[in-house]
This record gives structure tokens, sequence and C-alpha cells, in this order.
């Protein structure tokens, strides 16, 4: 006969090999990606395969510096970053409207959050045409304004979501203690909700930084992202992989970093919002 | 919200709250109006890549939409991996969410370390996984060799029997996280009472899952089903980066084919009408999904 505690701790070691196995899964990609960034070509190039490269060695990275192929994770920082501050600013403001005054009604907040699921290579088509015409076909400027523009709709669906969640009195009693409204937005709302403020611009970041379409249709070389240089290397018989796998690492591993911060937020601001977590 | 109220006062004042949604709008028109228009206005001209005028010739594009079997087919593609990555995303999501709700050692460095597939760029997953398939020298093909018995040289990005199983892997490797993420933190709301009771109760196992967690989490399911759906018809990266839509055309999504016809072929007036046919679409299956769902309302 089993005692209960056998029984419980049975099931709790299967659980955990379970879970064990199923991270191994679902990281041995990672991982591989990962590693062939360090190997030698004969390593990458071995029949069978290497599971472990021979010594860390950084060659692949250093090629891609000399050849100025890291300058697009460059870009990427610029294009994301500044798209991140501009919809922050403009989405931050329009949600707080929108939780406060709920300023144009139920139709406008939907319209809005409608504007989140549009399919990407049917806006950036005409876009494209309007950018030929502006001259902003391979700038930052037209990047950057089309992130913001495409982050727009979730940071104002989010930062909506944080502000609602906080009181309106605190802001009522600013108000009557004279300060101005703007005041009140910098110096009462945005303080109480800098956690959700974070995790929303890391999130519209990693949006922005991980985008393929709009930079592979409005980029050529000045501006061309990390994205966008990855798939220069793929190419009929010689997949370049050294350099596939150094550029996705450049560009993966900061996200792991900025992910680590903003971990409890996670749910929230993949469900926009739906979820509390 | 009373104090908070407008008060009668200055311009500017009265209309504070109109002051902080315009500069968001305005931007926003660039990309919810502008392209409607626009695309609507080229759609009926017949703007090639030969022919530059800009001569208005009807429904012309709007009919070309229903002879090209391409499109359709390319619909049907993209129709084709939400129909199977979606369920399986679903259900592992679900189970993987069912191991990990429980205390055990280590839990939140796991939830931690399956987080990160979902916050690779789509792009990036898919070079991965073209490394992970390659014929000779990726590893996938080497297992399979081992547990066959003998060397394989499974063409995955290539065959056409494979292409599908290949991308469908990837993406399901991608976005189940996504789904485990969603569900953990749905099933950790769950009403504990509620399980007791019916534990009190002496209901089994499938039956308190049938009855009390399913109707818990189903809220939750539905919008991750709604975010992962939209996603899907979006499909663009992960395919891009393991055929580019091939063989032939056999793994074009409805987003490839319409950046072959409008970047790779030119045919500027009939790709506006695709991707006006696209937004039609979606916003009718949006429309769909959203009367069944309020987004956190």
């Amino acid at each position: 006969m089993t005692t209960l505690r056998q029984r419980r701790s049975l099931a709790l070691a299967l659980r955990l090999a379970a879970a064990v196995g199923l991270t191994a899964l679902f990281l041995f990609p990672i991982y591989w990606l990962f590693m062939i960034s360090f190997k030698t070509p004969e390593e990458i190039y071995a029949f069978p395969p290497k599971w472990f490269p021979g010594r860390i060695q950084f060659d692949n990275y250093a090629v891609l510096f000399k050849d100025g192929d890291a300058v697009t994770v460059w870009n990427s920082l610029v294009v994301a970053f500044c798209s991140t501050v501009v919809a922050m600013f403009l989405g931050t403001i329009c949600g707080y409207s929108l939780a406060r005054f709920s300023t144009g009604g139920r139709r406008l907040s939907d319209w809005i959050v409608s504007q989140r699921m549009i399919p990407p290579i049917a806006v950036v088509f005409p876009i494209f045409l309007l950018y030929v015409y502006l001259h902003l076909v391979d700038t930052y400027a037209g990047l950057i304004v089309l992130y913001a523009a495409f982050n727009l709709p979730y940071v104002i669906w989010m930062m909506r979501g944080y502000i609602l969640d906080i009181p309106a009195a605190l802001e009522e009693s600013a108000l009557v203690d004279g300060c101005s409204r703007w005041q009140v937005i910098w110096r009462v709302v945005l303080p109480m909700c800098r956690a959700g403020l974070f995790a929303t611009a890391i999130f519209a970041f990693v949006f922005a930084w991980n985008d393929f379409i709009f930079a592979l249709v409005l980029t050529r070389t000045e501006v061309a992202t990390y994205t966008v240089q990855i798939t220069h290397y793929f190419g009929g018989q010689s997949n370049f992989w050294a350099k596939i796998s150094a550029m996705s690492v450049l560009g993966t591993a900061p996200i792991f970093v900025a992910m680590a911060f903003v971990q409890r937020y996670f749910v929230r601001g993949v469900s926009l919002g739906a979820v509390k977590g | 919200m009373s104090t908070l109220a407008i008060p009668r006062a200055g311009f500017a004042q009265r209309h504070f709250n109109y002051l902080l949604v315009g500069p968001a709008i305005l931007l926003l028109l660039l990309i919810g109006i502008f392209p409607l228009v626009y695309l609507l206005i080229v759609s009926f001209q017949g703007i090639t890549m030969t022919d530059n005028s800009s001569d208005f010739i009807g429904a012309d594009n709007y009919r070309a939409l229903f002879a090209d079997a391409r499109l359709w087919q390319a619909l049907l593609h993209t129709a084709i991996f939400t129909a199977i990555s979606l369920p399986i995303e679903l259900a592992l999501g679900l189970a993987m969410a069912l191991l990990f709700l429980d205390r055990m050692p280590g839990r939140a460095i796991f939830v931690a370390l399956l987080l990160l597939p979902v916050v690779v760029s789509p792009i990036v997953s898919g070079a991965t996984w073209s490394l992970m398939f390659d014929h000779r020298f990726g590893p996938i093909n080497q297992i399979i060799g081992w547990l066959h018995g003998a060397e394989l040289t499974l063409l995955w990005t290539i065959s056409p029997h494979l292409v599908y199983p290949a991308i469908i892997v990837a993406e399901i490797w991608q976005w189940t996280p996504f789904m485990f993420l969603l569900l953990l933190a749905a099933l950790g709301n769950v009403d504990r009472s509620q399980l007791e009771a019916a534990q009190i109760d002496g209901a089994g196992w499938w039956r308190t899952f049938h009855r009390i967690v399913l109707p818990a989490i189903r809220p939750v399911m539905t919008i991750a089903i709604l975010i992962r759906g939209l996603d899907l018809f979006r499909l663009f990266d992960i395919v891009w980066a393991l055929t580019k839509g091939g063989p032939g055309t056999m793994t074009e999504t409805i987003s490839i084919f319409t950046y072959v016809k409008g970047f790779q072929q030119f045919e500027t007036s009939y790709t506006a009408a695709v991707a006006l046919l696209v937004i039609v679409l979606l916003s009718a299956l949006l429309m769909l999904a959203l009367r069944r769902v309020e987004l956190a309302r």
C-alpha cells in the first residue's frame, strides 16, 4: 500500500519531469540559434551536427561589425526608440482623455482598438506609395512615423486601462489645490501608473524592434533594420548561417533582457489588457 | 467623476479632453483612414508596372479578383495554417497551463523561460527553424535519423509534403507559450472555493474541469483565440523566412500574395484591390468576433 504522501511526491516528481522536458523542448531552438553564432565554420557545417561549440569564439560577431552589417541593429534601435517615445506621449494623453472624460464615447475607443488589428501588408502598400511621393522611403523619419502610428492604438488602449486602475480622487483634490490640468497629468497621474507606463513602453518598443514587413517595404540600404538584414543572408544554396545566427542574437538578446524587467506585466501586455494576470 | 468634469472656463479648458485626443487621432488617420481612401481610388485605376496612366478603368480590378485562382488559394492556405495551428496551440497551451498551475519547485523560472519564444521576432524564429530544419546540418533530421536507425534527408523547406508541417511546427513553437501564459493566468484566477465545494460534493476531475474551470476561463480563451486568429490571418514572417511561399505558391499566404503582387510584380492597381479585399475580410471577421467578446471593458 502506498501512502498518500508517497503518491503526492510521485505526482510531483512526474510533473517536474514533464516541466523540465517541455521547457527544454521549447528552449532548444533558441539554444541552437545562440550556439551557432559561437561556432567556427567547420563546426557549423559539420556532419553529424555538433551539439556544443568547441570553444566560445566571437569571430562571427566581429565580421558583422567589420562589414558594417551591425549598423542595422543601430537602425532598429533608433526607429524603435524614437517611435516609442512619440507613441507613448501621444498615446498616454489620449488614453487619459478616454479614461477620465470618456471622450468620443464607446465608438471612438472601439475604432482605436480595431486599428490594432489591421493587416500590416494592406496598410504598408498605400503608405509606400505615399512615401515614394514624399521622399520618405528609406529614411528614419518615415519608419518612425509609421511605427508610432502603428503602436499608438496599443499604447492608448493599455494606458487607458492602467489609468482606469487608479482612483480619480487624487486628481480631483490636486485640481482643488490649484494644479492645472497638465500638472495633474504629469505630477499625479503619471507617477501613479509608472509601472504600467514602463511596461507599455517596453512592449511598444519590442513590437517596433521585431517588425519585419514595414521595414522590408520601406527601407533599402540606409536605414535597413536588423530583421531585414537577416533575410539578406538567406539565399539559394549557401545560407550564411554564422551571420544569420550572430545577427539574430544581436537582435534577440536585448529583448530577452528587457522582458526580464516587465515579466510581471507580460500577460496583461500581450492580451491588450484583457487578462490582468 | 464630478469634480473632474470640464468646468465652464476658457476654450482650451472646455475642450481639454479633445486637445488630448487630437494629436493621436491625427496620427492614426495615417494608418486608419488614408490607406482606405487611397486604396479605393487606386483600385479603380489601371496602374501596372508598364502603364503609369492614372485613368479610371472602372471595376475591372475587382472583377479580376474573382477570376484569380492564386488569390483564393492564398486565402485557402491562410485558412489551413489557422485551422491547424490554432487548435493545437490552444490544446497544448491549456495542457501546459494545467501542468504548471499548482506549486512546484522552480515554477517561476520555468514560466519565465517558456515566455522567451513569444518575444522573439517572428522573422528570427523563422530563421531559427530554417537552421533547425536544414536537411543536412540541422538537428531535426539528425534526431529523426537516430530514431529511425538510418540516415534520413528530409527536405523540410522544399518538399511539398513537408513544408506545411515545417511551418506549422515553427508557428506552434512560437505561439503555444502565448496561449500557455494567458491560460495559466486565467486558471490562477478560478475561484478556489467553488473547486473545493465541487470536491466536497464528490465531483470527479473531468466533471469539475468541464463544469467549473472551463466556463471560468472561457472569456480569456476567447480573447486568446481572437488575438491569435487575427495574427494568423496576417501570417507573413515565419513563412517568408522558411519558404517564401514556395515551393511554387504552395505555402503562399494572403499577406505574401499581396506583397508579391505589389512589390515584385508591381501590379499597383490590382494590389490595391487585393489590399482592400484583405481589409474588408478582416474587418468582417473582427466585427463577428468582437460581438462575442468584450475587450477589457
